[in-house]
């Protein structure tokens, strides 16, 4: 039996590229790793060019099965591979003049991207088991690669425990599904589900798998990590964890409970939409009452991961497109958020309080619109991405029937305006204590401008990705 | 032996890792046995659904699970090491300084 490899030609590459920088590395005597660097960006570069050029038009179920190559597996790779390449370009000047060991952080991103490919191509719960770890191991380790901060230690500690428990209960959780079903592929258990009744174990098995889900995507009540890690790892290494990783984490859910287990749609959207709520009202009421702004932005993590439930709660392809847009505006708004952190990062002295930026937007008007712009996004106001977002996953909602999720989830979002807005008025008309230059490297100053710029053009123009995010979903 | 006797013991092998997770407040070492404990759970769970369905996919599924378990205990230990270079304690308790 003969498999055709060239479906698995992305991946194969990355893999490859990243084994032979690795090699270059060692040898590397370099000790800012300027062809380490230059190298990882290539070959992300190159992953998603040969995406792109043999991105399908249809789904193929390939290798056993185990492997699903399908527009919405495209789209999402071409997407984290794009976000991996900002992070990297955040991370570049931040690392530099800390002592964080550099080649290897490099290296760590290609690793997890490359378990987030798997993970999205992902057709049977082995694959997506094995690519989520591949990508958590990396995240764990890029956590605490501030080796000689306690705070990174502590949060690198903090986020392996609760990985660990979250990948603990999505084993129990299949273990259980595969005793029941006999399957691990993902359309035997459609298959199985949409011939039998439900027994209770597999719905155990799914409040299991359900509440992993939860772990990793940081949705009350299983977000106690969040605003620990978020505020004590490397900021670059935030702004990576914070984007790109979500994204692959809805491919993730959209494959267990589009794919494996719509027949028990009734069963995981009561467990949804109770996440969702909690994690809409939590995020938001606690996020007011933050002063560090690394954690203000974890919490209004949390809330937008509630926002961002709601259209995968609905369970319809329109509910997922909804979702897709949300978490690809959040993960752009969040990178740029945390880029504009580290721009604004004196020296090795990183910003931490809101009232550090107090008068940034006098001192420094492009700096201080640059910021604003991301929080007035991420609070949904028009004319910028965030809104479209917003209004999509309330329309789907409201279409699916939850009139009171969606009246809720407004309420909720007039409540996060606020703290944006407090940050945007500290920066607009508070006074600066005292003068400060900001000088920031070149390849930070083009993805800052980059991202703020897809914020605004995509809140502008909003019609193209989303049709391109209802295309990812046509064979639910 | 029936399933029920292995999956009974695969459960409370899961919910002392569970439990010893959430209670244990003073190492981190016990937190890395209770998620490799939890893990082991997993794996009686599959071999027993396999054997009993006679159908070798769960076995494979631990083979991948044994393998995963052990790079994520060598990471674990690696975080614990940069954890006691920089605090000189591992104890849980002192992991506070994040907080808020």
């Amino acid at each position: 039996m003969t498999h055709n490899l060239i479906h698995l030609l992305p991946e194969i590459f990355l893999l490859t590229a990243a084994c032979i920088i690795l090699l270059i590395d060692v040898f590397s005597k370099d000790l800012d790793r300027n062809l380490t660097y230059r190298l990882s960006q290539l070959a992300l570069l190159a992953t998603a060019v040969i995406c792109m050029v043999q991105f399908p038009d249809v789904q193929y179920h390939l290798y056993d099965r185990h492997f699903i190559l399908d527009p919405m597996a495209g789209i999402i790779k071409i997407s984290v591979i794009l976000l991996a390449m900002l992070a990297l370009l955040f991370a570049r000047p931040y690392i530099l003049p800390r002592r964080i060991l550099r080649g290897e952080y490099y290296l760590l991103h290609l690793f997890a991207v490359l378990g987030m490919m798997v993970m999205v191509s992902g057709g049977s719960l082995l694959t997506l088991y094995l690519g989520l770890e591949l990508l958590s191991l990396s995240l764990y380790a890029l956590v605490a690669m501030q080796r000689h901060a306690y705070q990174s230690a502590e949060a690198a500690v903090k986020y392996f425990v609760m990985g660990a428990i979250a990948s603990g209960f999505l084993l129990y959780g299949m273990s259980l599904v595969y005793g029941v079903t006999q399957a691990i592929h993902l359309t035997d258990i459609a298959a199985y589900i949409a011939d039998n009744e439900a027994s209770l174990t597999l719905r155990f098995g799914l409040v299991f798998i359900v509440v992993a889900i939860a772990f990793k995507f940081g949705a009350v009540p299983f977000q106690m990590w969040v605003p620990d890690v978020y505020d004590g790892a490397p900021t670059s290494t935030t702004a990576f964890l914070s984007s790109a990783p979500k994204v692959a984490a809805f491919g993730l859910a959209v494959r267990i409970f589009g794919y494996g287990f719509i027949g028990t749609l009734i069963d995981w959207q009561g467990l949804l939409i109770i996440l969702a709520c909690l994690s809409m009202l939590v995020g938001n009421i606690v996020a007011l009452a933050q002063d560090n702004i690394k954690r203000l932005l974890a919490y209004s993590a949390i809330a937008h991961i509630g926002y961002f439930l709601l259209g995968l709660l609905t369970g319809t392809a329109e509910g997922f497109a909804a979702s897709f847009f949300y978490i690809l505006a959040y993960a752009i708004m969040s990178l740029g958020g945390f880029g504009c952190l580290i721009y604004l990062g004196k020296g090795i002295e990183d910003v931490k309080n809101i009232e550090q930026l107090k008068g940034l937007g006098r001192k420094n008007p492009w700096g201080g619109l640059l910021i604003s712009v991301l929080f007035l996004s991420m609070a949904g106001l028009p004319p910028f991405v965030g809104f479209w977002a917003k209004l999509e996953v309330f329309l789907a909602v409201l279409n699916s029937g939850f009139v009171w999720l969606a009246i809720f989830a407004a309420i909720m979002s007039i409540i996060g305006l606020f703290y944006y807005l407090k940050v945007v008025k500290v920066i607009f008309f508070d006074d600066p204590e005292k003068e400060q230059k900001i000088v920031a490297a070149r390849g930070l100053r083009l993805g800052l401008g980059l991202t703020s710029l897809s914020v605004v053009a995509l809140g502008l123009f909003p019609a193209k990705l989303l049709e391109l995010c209802e295309q990812a979903f046509q064979y639910l | 032996m029936s399933l029920t006797h292995y999956l009974v013991v695969s459960a409370l092998l899961f919910s002392i890792s569970v439990v010893g997770i959430i209670i244990n407040r003073k190492n981190v070492i016990t937190l890395l046995m209770c998620i490799e404990l939890m893990l082991l759970a997993v794996n009686t769970n599959f071999i027993a659904f396999s054997r009993y369905l006679n159908d070798e996919v769960g076995q494979v599924f631990v083979f991948f699970i044994l393998t995963v378990a052990a790079a994520e205990a060598a990471i674990g230990l690696a975080i614990l090491v940069v954890l006691f270079r920089t605090n000189k304690k591992i104890d849980v308790a002192e992991l506070k300084e994040l907080k808020g």
